[in-house]
């Protein structure tokens, strides 16, 4: 059971908060270097005071509530103007970027804020979303699921999607033809398994997951799965060692055929 | 006075006359002794654990409020909520005696380690709800500070169970019931599993019903592993032991139609320490049967069952240890990545095991063919006669094999109905019972640990009703069967 990245995620920006609420250390978003060497002195003070260990487990409750608090589903704006644009004001809300059938892209600008020009598009389905580092998770996706007629999801690097919420996704089997998971780190092959749902699939990015343990004889696999879906995944032969022979020749990669 | 002067003196004796006015090894020799001296002075003030007369630190406490039989899934679960939901915090004392530290024996860790809401009873499809809700938030209930988040590495791959001709009605019914309860489950028609699974032979095949979210398998050890160390840090005291004996009062009580009963409280668990002739009474106010396959002779201890039969202290508890096999097989041209749980008409299952092409599976045998369960011993025949023939016939690709490995485990199995036990005994009152689960105790663990926690601490079921589980049904007959073991 070995224990996922995910961990190190919590830690860094609780030694943010921690910072600013103890007020001594560095306020500068620091380097990796400096960044370790804060942790080490909270986890170091939090050793020895119970006042420093509640500080901080309560910093990591906040955390964990800000992505709940997040995800929440905007039902009166459901029920005033249907689920396309209540799922698009969620996307926007989160950060990401949305595009209605026959439209362009409504982005949020630096600020996060974007205009409210598509709330009277109430009948116009949302054909494209890009979710990609917002943080959607399990609850998050009442709001994706909605959107009957989406044919292209990408979910790059969010760091809260995980097997579960790929199991969610089924309900968008028959309109779902692009969907991207590159650089989730909760993914694993586990979830991989149940994207056979999607079987109007057409092209699939599984590169960079940190969490699947053989990317290339994953990719075999998916690939087996989905016969009608391209893949874009890691090489095959990434994995693979050189044999003792063919050593000294090439050193850059596989053998070439 | 004379301690402190003690102490003070032990203490200071090498540090008053400085480091270098001694010679080579005695400045060591008086440290060694020093701290020990020092820690058996330490036990003696008030604080340690001391005992004049011998060191009782390896035997249980001698008084517990909870004494739960059985270290398993099952009873770390109960202690977990126990802890959770009592009021105030601190309150209850609990114990958890498991007579096997190792978890050699125990059903928890051999088990496949499936989850699924496709049941026939409507209150198992509730408890695999909420279980799989608990799963999905592990780490937001079972966090310990500083230690790493649990993955109990969960494949969402689903459940999908066939039905033959006789069984397409029932299967209909239960997947009503289970839609009604929240389970996400539809039915496929044959020509529908070939077009989803090519690698399945529809032969025999009426309807299929395939769990679509909620279902798949995990590993039962890292669940275990989880619940033991959040309970730990919760306050819950672990003895390594055996319970030998229950020893109780009865009182002569009328009930309010003036028939008269015998009611039996338990005062004194006796537990045995394991490779010793040494036990150690522990005063308690509840104890918690969840001694899974073993819960049978637990509750014989207490008296249940003797009586003349027909009545309700002759009642016995009716679950048994049952063995079963599991094969772990390699299939190279075997089904891919997309394969569920699959079961079989026939009660033959198998699932997926990893990336390689490897997969779990057995069948469960019939009345007839029951096999000893004196031992953990597998009976590779077994899989040669019952498992392979209904396997290769229903997954073509099967006809190929080679068995990698086998063992066996132990089910709960409750003769009368194959449904849980959960709640108080009717007549001895403070013992409370969270077992006979027949093959799918791990799946409902943390439901029926919240539950049991609620009865004890409540005295009724406040989120699931579970009041067609108690033990009264063995004594008056109403069978809750449920359909979809395997």
């Amino acid at each position: 059971m070995a224990a996922p990245k995910a961990s190190l995620h919590l830690v860094a920006p609780v030694w943010n908060g921690g910072t600013r609420g103890i007020g001594g250390l560095s306020r500068v978003v620091a380097p990796e270097g400096n960044q370790k060497k804060g942790r080490s002195l909270l986890q170091f003070l939090a050793d020895r005071f119970y006042d420093v260990e509640a500080l901080r487990d309560h910093l990591l409750r906040k955390r964990v509530s800000k992505v709940h608090q997040k995800n929440r589903p905007f039902n009166h704006i459901n029920q005033r103007y249907g689920p396309y644009v209540a799922g698009a004001y969620f996307i926007l809300k989160q950060g990401g970027a949305v595009r209605f059938q026959g439209r362009e892209w409504i982005r949020p600008n630096q600020r996060g804020h974007f205009s409210l020009d598509f709330l009277k598009l109430q009948a116009v389905p949302v054909e494209a979303v890009d979710a990609s580092g917002c943080a959607i998770n399990y609850q998050g996706l009442d709001s994706l699921l909605a959107l009957k007629e989406l044919q292209s999801l990408w979910l790059q690097r969010c760091p809260h999607v995980d097997d579960w919420c790929l199991s969610r996704l089924h309900p968008l089997a028959s309109s779902l033809q692009e969907l991207s998971l590159a650089g989730c780190p909760r993914v694993s092959e586990r979830g991989l398994a149940c994207l056979h749902h999607l079987w109007n699939l057409r092209r699939l990015d599984i590169s960079d997951l940190p969490a699947v343990s053989s990317p290339g004889l994953t990719r075999i696999l998916v690939e087996e799965m989905l016969p009608s879906c391209e893949v874009l995944g890691a090489d095959w032969a990434q994995g693979l060692k050189l044999g003792p022979e063919e050593q000294p020749r090439d050193t850059a990669g596989p053998i070439p055929a | 006075m004379l301690r402190r002067t003690l102490l003070l003196g032990l203490c200071r004796g090498p540090l008053g006359r400085g480091l270098g006015t001694h010679r080579g090894g005695s400045i060591l020799d008086r440290d060694g002794k020093m701290s020990e001296i020092k820690k058996k002075i330490q036990s003696i003030l008030p604080g340690g654990d001391w005992n004049p007369l011998y060191d009782t630190s390896h035997l249980p406490p001698e008084s517990s409020d909870v004494v739960i039989v059985g270290g398993g899934v099952l009873g770390l679960s109960v202690a977990y909520w126990l802890k959770k939901l009592e009021k105030p915090r601190g309150a209850i004392r609990v114990l958890v005696v498991e007579r096997d530290h190792t978890y050699s024996r125990a059903s928890t860790v051999l088990s496949v380690g499936g989850i699924r809401q496709q049941f026939s009873v409507p209150e198992n499809v509730q408890l695999s709800l909420f279980s799989i809700d608990f799963l999905r938030n592990i780490n937001e209930y079972l966090a310990v500070a500083d230690d790493p988040p649990l993955d109990i590495q969960f494949n969402p791959s689903g459940y999908l169970l066939l039905a033959s001709e006789k069984g397409a009605a029932i299967m209909e019914n239960n997947v009503k019931v289970q839609r009604q309860e929240g389970a996400k489950v539809c039915l496929m028609s044959p020509e529908q599993l070939r077009n989803k699974f090519p690698w399945i032979n529809t032969e025999g095949v009426a309807l299929a019903s395939y769990g679509m979210e909620h279902e798949g398998w995990f590993d039962p050890w890292c669940l275990l592993q989880g619940l033991r160390r959040k309970v730990q840090s919760m306050g819950v005291l672990f003895c390594h032991g055996e319970v030998t004996r229950f020893m109780s009062s009865s009182n002569l009580m009328k009930t309010a139609s003036g028939e008269e009963v015998n009611l039996k409280r338990i005062h004194e668990v006796h537990v045995k320490i394991d490779q010793s002739l040494e036990y150690q009474p522990v005063e308690c106010a509840i104890v918690i049967n969840a001694a899974g396959a073993w819960s049978g002779q637990v509750a014989e201890l207490a008296g249940i069952g003797k009586g003349p039969p027909g009545t309700l202290q002759g009642t016995k508890l009716p679950v048994e240890l049952r063995k079963r096999y599991v094969y772990l097989w390699h299939c190279p041209q075997g089904p891919g990545l997309e394969t569920p749980f699959v079961i079989d008409p026939s009660g033959t299952y198998f699932r997926r095991e990893g990336l390689g092409h490897n997969y779990l599976g057995g069948c469960s045998p019939t009345e007839e063919e029951e096999p000893d369960p004196g031992n953990l011993e597998v009976d590779h025949d077994f899989f040669q006669d019952r498992v392979w023939p209904p396997l290769a016939q229903r997954v073509p690709a099967f006809e190929t094999l080679k068995v990698r490995s086998a063992w066996a485990g132990y089910y709960d199995y409750n003769t009368f109905d194959q449904n849980g036990v959960v709640g108080p005994h009717p007549l001895v009152i403070n013992m409370y019972f969270a077992t006979g689960f027949s093959g799918h105790g791990l799946q409902q663990a943390p439901a029926v640990g919240r539950a049991v926690a609620e009865m004890v601490l409540e005295g009724h079921f406040q989120t699931i009703n579970l009041s067609s589980f108690l033990f009264s049904r063995f004594y008056s007959g109403e069978k809750v069967q449920e359909h979809n073991i395997i």
